[in-house]
Parts: C-alpha cells; sequence; structure tokens
C-alpha cells in the first residue's frame, strides 16, 4: 500500500480512514484505491456517502431522493467515469486534475460530463447539513455583506440565479481568487467554477432528478428551501479560509 | 425563409390564439421584431386607433391545448400523474410565461407558433422570449407524437423512407434509442425529414431547441427532459425510451406529418407499375 501524499488543508473526516486512503481538502482531493497484490495501479475514484445518513435532511430533501440522487445518479457517475478512463493516462490523476484535462478549454472531451458530475455531487452533499440554513456569521457574512450589499441581496441573487438556469445546471457562490470578490455564478449541465479558475463555496443542484421527487416543477420552492433549511454555512466558511489561504 | 412555408407548415402550429383586449396606453411604436421582409400573412392586429376602451389590461394570447387523449389514456406507460404535472404544470407554465412575456411587446401578436420560434430564435442568438415559446410548441407536438396503443411498427410510405434512410426499422429504432440515452442534461430526441438533404434523420437538441430553428421538418419527438419521466421511470432512461418506442409512439401521427411534408420536400418519383 503507498501512501498518497496530498496538499491542502484537512477538513473535519466524517468517515473511517483505510489504509492507503486519504481524505484532504476541498481544493486537492485525492480518492483513489489501489489493488493490493498484483502491483498494478488501477486509480478508481469511489463513490462517496454525504456527510449524514440519508434521511438526515428529511423533510426538506426526502430519503427517497438520496436514494436515487445519490444512490443511483451520483453512483453512476462515478462508476461510469471509471469505465471511460480506465487504461487511459487520465488514471492516476486528481478527479480536479480529470475535470480541467478533460473540460479541453471548453471543447469537452468524453469523461468530462462524469467527472464534473462526481464532483458537483461530492460538493452538493457537503453544502447542506442536518439544521442548516439561515444567516450566516463571521467572515463569510462580512464578505456577503461586502460584495452584496447585504445577506437579503445576496440570497435573492443566488436564488435567482438557481431559478433562472434554465434546463439542467447548478448555481454556485463562488470566491474569485483574482479580485478578491465573491460573486453568484449559475452553470449548465455539468460544468462548474473550476474550469473557470474560481473557487466555489456553495452550490444548490438545480437538475430536475435533484428536486423532483420532492417538489415536482416547484423550483423556487426548493430553492428557498434549501436556503432556509439545508446550506452548510459551516462548510461554507471552512472552504472561503482555505481559498483564501491560497490552498492549490 | 418564406412566410408561405410558414404559414402552411402550421400542421405544426397546434396552440391556438386567442385575440385580447387592447391597451391603448401601450406603446405600440417600439417593435422589436419589425419583419424584414413584408409578409403578407403577418397582420398587425393591433393599432393604436382601435376602440377598446375600458379594457386596461392585455391578457393571454396563446392557448393550452390539451394532449388528443385523456390523461389517463397513455397508462401505464405513461401515468395519469405524469401528464397532470407534465402537461398540467409544465407545460401549462410555459404558455403562462410566454403570455407573460408577450405582454410587454405585442407586435408578436398575429404570429403562428411557427413563426414565433423562428423569429425568436434570431438565428442562433436567442431572444429570452425564444425558450417558452419552444417549449410550448415542443410539447404539443410531443403529446400528439404518443397515442394510447402506439408503439409497433409505421407502415407504408413512411415505413419505406426509414427503411431506406436507416437500412432497416430495427436499426432505426436502435439509433434512435441510442441518442436519446446519449444526450446529456435536458433536451429532446428527433425524427426529422431534412429539407436539404431530403432524407429523414435522427437530431438531439438540448434545452428548448427544436428543428424548426433549422427549417427542417419534425415527425416524431421525444422529450428527454426528466420531468418528463422522472415519476415514472426514476433515473430508468432506458426503460423510459423502449417503452416510448414500443408503446407510446404514435405512427400514425407521424405518417400524417411525412405526408404532409412530401408536399415541400421532393423525395422522387413515386414508383408507379407500369402495365
Amino acid at each position: 500500500m503507498v501512501a498518497i501524499a496530498v496538499a491542502g488543508i484537512t477538513t473535519p473526516l466524517t468517515f473511517p480512514l483505510f489504509p492507503g486512503f486519504r481524505r484532504s481538502s476541498r481544493s486537492s482531493q485525492l480518492r483513489m484505491s489501489q489493488k493490493a497484490g498484483h502491483g498494478v495501479i488501477t486509480g478508481k475514484f469511489e463513490l462517496r456517502p454525504p456527510p449524514y445518513p440519508l434521511d438526515a435532511l428529511e423533510p426538506h430533501m426526502s430519503r427517497s431522493t438520496f436514494e436515487y440522487h445519490w444512490g443511483k445518479h451520483h453512483r453512476a457517475y462515478v462508476d461510469n467515469l471509471n469505465k471511460q478512463i480506465a487504461g487511459t493516462e487520465l488514471t492516476g490523476k486528481t478527479l480536479e486534475d480529470v475535470i480541467v484535462a478533460t473540460y479541453n478549454s471548453g471543447n469537452l472531451l468524453p469523461p468530462f460530463n462524469n467527472a464534473a458530475q462526481v464532483w458537483n455531487h461530492d460538493f452538493f452533499w457537503e453544502s447542506m447539513k442536518p439544521g442548516g440554513g439561515g444567516k450566516p456569521s463571521g467572515e463569510i457574512l462580512d464578505l456577503i455583506n461586502r460584495d452584496f450589499g447585504s445577506f437579503e441581496e445576496f440570497a435573492k441573487e443566488f436564488k435567482t440565479a438557481a431559478a433562472t438556469q434554465f434546463g439542467s445546471g447548478w448555481a454556485w457562490l463562488v470566491y474569485k481568487d483574482k479580485d478578491k470578490k465573491l460573486a453568484v455564478v449559475q452553470s449548465p449541465n455539468a460544468v462548474n467554477p473550476l474550469v473557470l479558475d474560481q473557487v466555489p463555496l456553495l452550490t444548490v443542484d438545480v437538475w430536475e432528478h435533484a428536486y423532483y421527487l420532492d417538489y415536482q416543477n416547484r423550483r423556487p420552492d426548493y430553492i428557498s428551501i434549501f436556503m432556509e433549511n439545508l446550506v452548510s454555512w459551516d462548510s461554507v466558511s471552512s472552504r472561503l479560509e482555505s481559498a483564501k489561504a491560497g490552498a492549490a | 425563409m418564406s412566410l408561405s412555408s410558414c404559414g402552411s407548415s402550421s400542421i405544426c402550429s397546434l396552440s391556438s390564439g386567442i385575440l385580447v383586449a387592447n391597451d391603448p396606453s401601450s406603446k405600440l411604436s417600439k417593435r422589436r421584431f419589425t419583419p424584414s421582409i413584408s409578409q403578407p400573412g403577418w397582420k398587425q392586429r393591433r393599432d393604436s386607433s382601435d376602440n377598446n376602451r375600458g379594457v386596461s389590461k392585455v391578457f393571454g394570447y396563446y392557448g393550452l391545448k390539451s394532449p388528443p387523449y385523456k390523461l389517463d389514456a397513455l397508462e401505464p406507460y405513461m401515468s395519469q400523474r405524469t401528464l397532470e404535472v407534465h402537461w398540467g404544470l409544465h407545460h401549462r407554465g410555459y404558455v403562462e410565461a410566454l403570455n407573460k412575456q408577450l405582454e410587454k411587446n405585442d407586435s408578436l401578436y398575429g404570429c403562428t407558433m411557427d413563426e414565433l420560434i423562428k423569429v425568436l430564435y434570431n438565428n442562433g442568438n436567442p431572444f429570452p422570449e425564444f425558450n417558452d415559446a419552444a417549449q410550448v410548441w415542443n410539447h404539443d407536438f410531443f403529446w400528439e407524437s404518443m397515442q394510447p396503443g402506439g408503439g409497433d411498427m409505421p407502415t407504408l410510405g413512411l415505413l419505406q423512407q426509414i427503411e431506406k434512410d436507416f437500412g432497416s426499422f430495427t436499426n432505426f429504432k436502435e439509433k434512435f434509442t441510442e441518442a436519446a440515452l446519449t444526450l446529456f442534461g435536458s433536451g429532446w430526441v428527433w425524427l426529422v425529414l431534412k429539407r436539404e438533404a431530403k432524407c429523414l434523420a435522427i437530431i438531439k437538441t438540448s434545452n428548448s431547441i427544436n428543428p424548426l430553428v433549422w427549417n427542417d421538418i419534425p415527425i416524431t419527438s421525444l422529450d428527454m427532459w426528466e420531468h418528463a419521466y422522472y415519476l415514472d421511470y426514476r433515473n430508468d432512461k432506458a426503460k423510459y425510451v423502449n417503452t416510448f418506442m414500443n408503446h407510446l409512439v404514435s405512427w400514425n401521427a407521424a405518417a400524417v406529418r411525412m405526408v404532409r411534408a412530401q408536399a415541400f420536400v421532393n423525395l422522387g418519383e413515386p414508383k408507379i407499375p407500369v402495365a
């Protein structure tokens, strides 16, 4: 078993470590396992569970939604990604590297959709927590007030971005390293801010599969409930910290 | 694009317009969508000299058309609940959103849906109203692309054309299914008759785009937005697509569309046996 060195600040680990399998921070996550015994590195990505039980976000996001959204959709992205990269030079790379490489400056290579969706969903589960939502405090609130005027203005902009992303996609709160400012962005399908060189802090999934079982077509209700009850400002704050520390 | 072809291809223009009251205060001089060629069929119905005093508000122009069957008619392949939500909420929502947007600029009143979509598409630089308009049309077309007791196979001329352009019906079915399963994100899969190439083809489009914008003639379609199948099939897209092909697709509707398409696309001389 080979230890895999990683850079970055560790976020709180919520599940057991296995030998040879080390988690690290948001910005350089390496989730590869190696098959011992043959000396062959298979570089397979694994499906990580959300950092809470599947029914923990009831009634705002049902267990049934998680069983499909995580158990089927997210799992399929992982499985399909592994199939696509098997035997290519993409194995052995971190997930972020695979995403940037296959984004290919906008000329998407086949593994991009799966790779980005694996990452996006990991990030999404961790953007939520039981008893979440409401208003943050501390530095993130200061920056929100500075860059949006007020928390209410930010919430309005974020909700609008999420509601107006036509078709499938995501809405994000990002930290733009260049200007050192926060911003709200929306992205279609699997695209995420990593490819735009921005640091994602928070996301909401607005693919229909994310809310259809619980809200059918009522996307605005889903987004409001997400803001009021699900957002994990702890995650956002720790991501902001590592972004400002300039972690790779 | 000539208007006459627009008008005649109103086989596909399925939403009926209901004329509405005049708003005397509306600024009819702002014409964002002024047609650049004189189009005889393009009636400007609104005119500041119309005298509908006392009516202050413009309301809905395009109407929500019902599917040509009851909402439970496609059970068990597409549930009543799905139709209630998909048609009653999503499709209705698109119609209402479109009407709301058109309220602001009435120079588009008088268009058929086909014309509206082409104008709003603006050659690839769509106006904001495009998505709603296209989705209204797309859903009208989709309901009529299905029927209770659908599936099976096309016959006669349509079958011959499919065999000519795809080799066999089985091959067509495979290709159509493959297109549906490889479409990423939201969108539609279409069987179209291509005007220039004079042949059938399978096309997949994202979000609300439809083949009208390339002036091709749609023959049938399949909605691959998740809202179309999630209540009945969850993430099992393959089952949904196969069910559509085997039990829902209306080859009758497709045949009618094909026949009318042939008024515009010359597919060659018919083989009339010599006595």
